[in-house]
């Protein structure tokens, strides 16, 4: 049974996303009421602290929690692209080696262009965004080449490569750190640690381009997916052009990752837990599913990065244990229905 | 109007699948393919269908050649079965049989009523609002059996339309082959070109309107079940020693091993 129109989630999904943005305007260090932020909005603030507010809400949380918002929307949508470009559920960007092969390709960048880095901010994110693109994509290629055949996909292989993308991400990100200089080890594991607090509105711009690009490339290829989750060739049959949509679409999903690895650090399970959710609720076309996930995407990023600022505030606790925590028990959840279905045979 | 194949053949990695297959298939016709295990029948459906290309000879649909045709344009009039289905996701019935429309641009509802038509047609019409993932292998293929249906179910300007099935009864349980049988025998009627991939050589017998048996990769015999259903071809090519009879009340040919 499907338990809602997708029409009808959309839009309560697009005012949940609204809601939840200005909640989590208000909430912070700094708790401001409703009224505070509204005036602060439109420039009417008044009294002692109306500066205050006007930085706390420009310059400090609305380019944060744009950036939940876009990292979020790409996280999800390219987690839904990618289980259906593998047919399968199961497939996400960080559990399939995908994030891990940007982070390596991340690593390099930094490694590489040291000094860039240090000269020239807008320069080093772009070669740093571009060496995990490269990164992801490899990553992407040679999962999917390893995984899928005429048979379908194999989960037991995705995985696997997943785990040996892991292991090979690992090992030379541990060779990078130990040759490297004080300075380069200190840029790259506080790039590793990955979250949201270095968010400012130049970070914030590149991820929002790469949003929109995925957002207008990708509904294109809604029947397109459709069709390829029954197989490539079945997809072939009924007329998609089906080397050219799998290209784009891992050269999308490469970029989408890419960049939200290069900005925001490795943050696992959004691109798991939220198509899935999706698909419970109002099935797996994907003309609904995109647009939906991106906008899951956005609000339970939103959501798990004010939780983040809180929940221990004054300090804050890195998104990405947060993530995992609502992900990792969900997947396992999956991976035990998987399991029961196959028995089923 | 035909799907005409002329002394094809096919080498994959080293081995000779398919050796001068000449043959036509007629629009309005059963044309159904027999042999052996690794006879190359799903080769020779896989070089029909585009999946495979063959190494040398010529395969025309409609009088143009199979590799010339745009992908979107040879989707309106060829639609195939496959053997298995690799479908992971929970589709509905219902959304299943309207991928079968993607290649075409008729509309919501017109698309509507012919995905009913295509489930009713298949006895699949109870599984309409039922998960594609929780239903049984012959409801499946029923189900898939629905989305080819919808694919090529109204005439189309670029000619006849062909239907390419690869076993399409063998998770059928007895009421539904008969079922599939007499659909294809109606399909046919309809003008469509039908060739599928059969093991039985009964049910072959009682819905061909001519049978080719491959063997080894090459064409052992070709004709009318009559013609090809003799007892020299079928120890020949299965070696099998068989008896050929009459069914006692339709007449028709029958295989008795």
């Amino acid at each position: 049974m499907r338990y809602v129109a997708p029409q009808v989630l959309i839009a309560a999904l697009l005012s949940a996303l609204l809601g939840v943005l200005c909640l989590a305007l208000t909430l912070g260090t700094v708790e401001l009421s409703v009224g505070d932020l509204w005036r602060t909005l439109i420039g009417q603030a008044q009294g002692p602290r109306a500066d205050n507010f006007h930085t706390i809400v420009f310059d400090i949380r609305l380019p944060r929690i744009l950036l939940a918002l876009c990292i979020g929307a790409i996280l999800a949508l390219s987690g839904a692209v990618m289980q259906g470009l593998f047919r399968n559920p199961l497939a996400d960007p960080s559990l399939i080696g995908v994030s891990s092969g940007a982070s390596v390709g991340a690593s390099l960048a930094i490694v590489f262009s040291a000094g860039l880095l240090q000269t020239n901010a807008w320069m080093g994110l772009s070669v740093v965004a571009f060496g995990a693109f490269a990164g992801g994509l490899l990553a992407t290629l040679l999962v999917y080449r390893l995984a899928t055949s005429e048979f379908g996909t194999s989960v037991t292989t995705m995985l696997l490569a997943g785990i040996a993308i892991g292991a090979i991400a690992g090992s030379l990100n541990g060779l990078l750190s130990y040759f490297s200089n004080d300075a380069l080890l200190r840029q790259m594991s506080i790039w590793q640690m990955g979250n949201l607090s270095t968010a400012n509105w130049s970070r914030l711009l590149p991820v929002a381009v790469a949003l929109c690009v995925l957002l207008v490339a990708l509904p294109r290829v809604g029947l397109a997916l459709n069709a390829l989750l029954l197989g490539e060739s079945e997809a072939r049959h009924l007329g998609i052009n089906v080397q050219r949509v799998k290209r784009q679409l891992i050269v999308a999903t490469a970029l989408g990752i890419g960049m939200a690895v290069a900005v925001a650090g490795l943050i696992g399970f959004v691109g798991l837990v939220v198509p899935h959710l999706i698909r419970l609720l109002i099935g797996p076309d994907h003309r609904w599913l995109l647009p939906a996930s991106a906008l899951g995407g956005a609000m339970l990023l939103i959501i798990a990065d004010t939780l983040a600022r809180v929940v221990a505030s004054p300090a804050e606790l890195p998104i990405g244990i947060l993530t995992a925590l609502i992900g990792a028990p969900l997947f396992i959840g999956l991976l035990v229905r998987q399991r029961r279905e196959l028995q089923l045979w | 109007m035909v799907i005409a194949v002329d002394n094809l053949s096919l080498r994959v990695s080293g081995f000779d699948l398919l050796r001068d297959l000449s043959f036509v298939a007629n629009a309005g016709e059963v044309t159904v393919v027999v042999g052996p295990n690794g006879a190359g029948k799903s080769s020779l459906l896989k070089v029909l269908v585009g999946d495979l290309v063959q190494t040398s000879g010529e395969v025309r649909l409609n009088h143009r050649e199979l590799a010339s045709w745009a992908v979107g344009d040879k989707a309106r009039i060829l639609a195939a079965l496959p053997q298995h289905s690799v479908l992971n996701f929970p589709f509905t019935a219902a959304e299943v049989v309207h991928l079968g429309r993607i290649p075409h641009r008729t509309g919501i509802q017109r698309d509507a009523q012919i995905v009913d038509r295509a489930l009713a047609r298949v006895d699949a019409k109870y599984l309409q609002k039922r998960f594609y993932t929780q239903m049984s292998g012959g409801e499946r293929q029923r189900v898939q059996l629905a989305r080819v249906l919808a694919q090529i179910s109204e005439p189309s300007s670029l000619g006849e339309r062909f239907l390419i099935l690869d076993e399409p009864t063998s998770a059928f349980d007895l009421a539904h082959q008969q079922l599939t049988l007499a659909l294809v025998r109606e399909l046919a009627g309809s003008g469509i070109g039908v060739v599928m991939v059969l093991h039985d050589l009964n049910l072959a017998a009682r819905c061909a309107d001519k049978i080719l048996v491959l063997d080894g990769g090459r064409i052992a015999a070709q004709g009318t079940p009559a013609e090809v259903l003799t007892r020299a071809v079928i120890d020949q090519v299965f070696g099998v020693d068989v008896e050929i009879g009459e069914h006692p009340i339709t007449h028709q040919l029958m295989v008795i091993s």
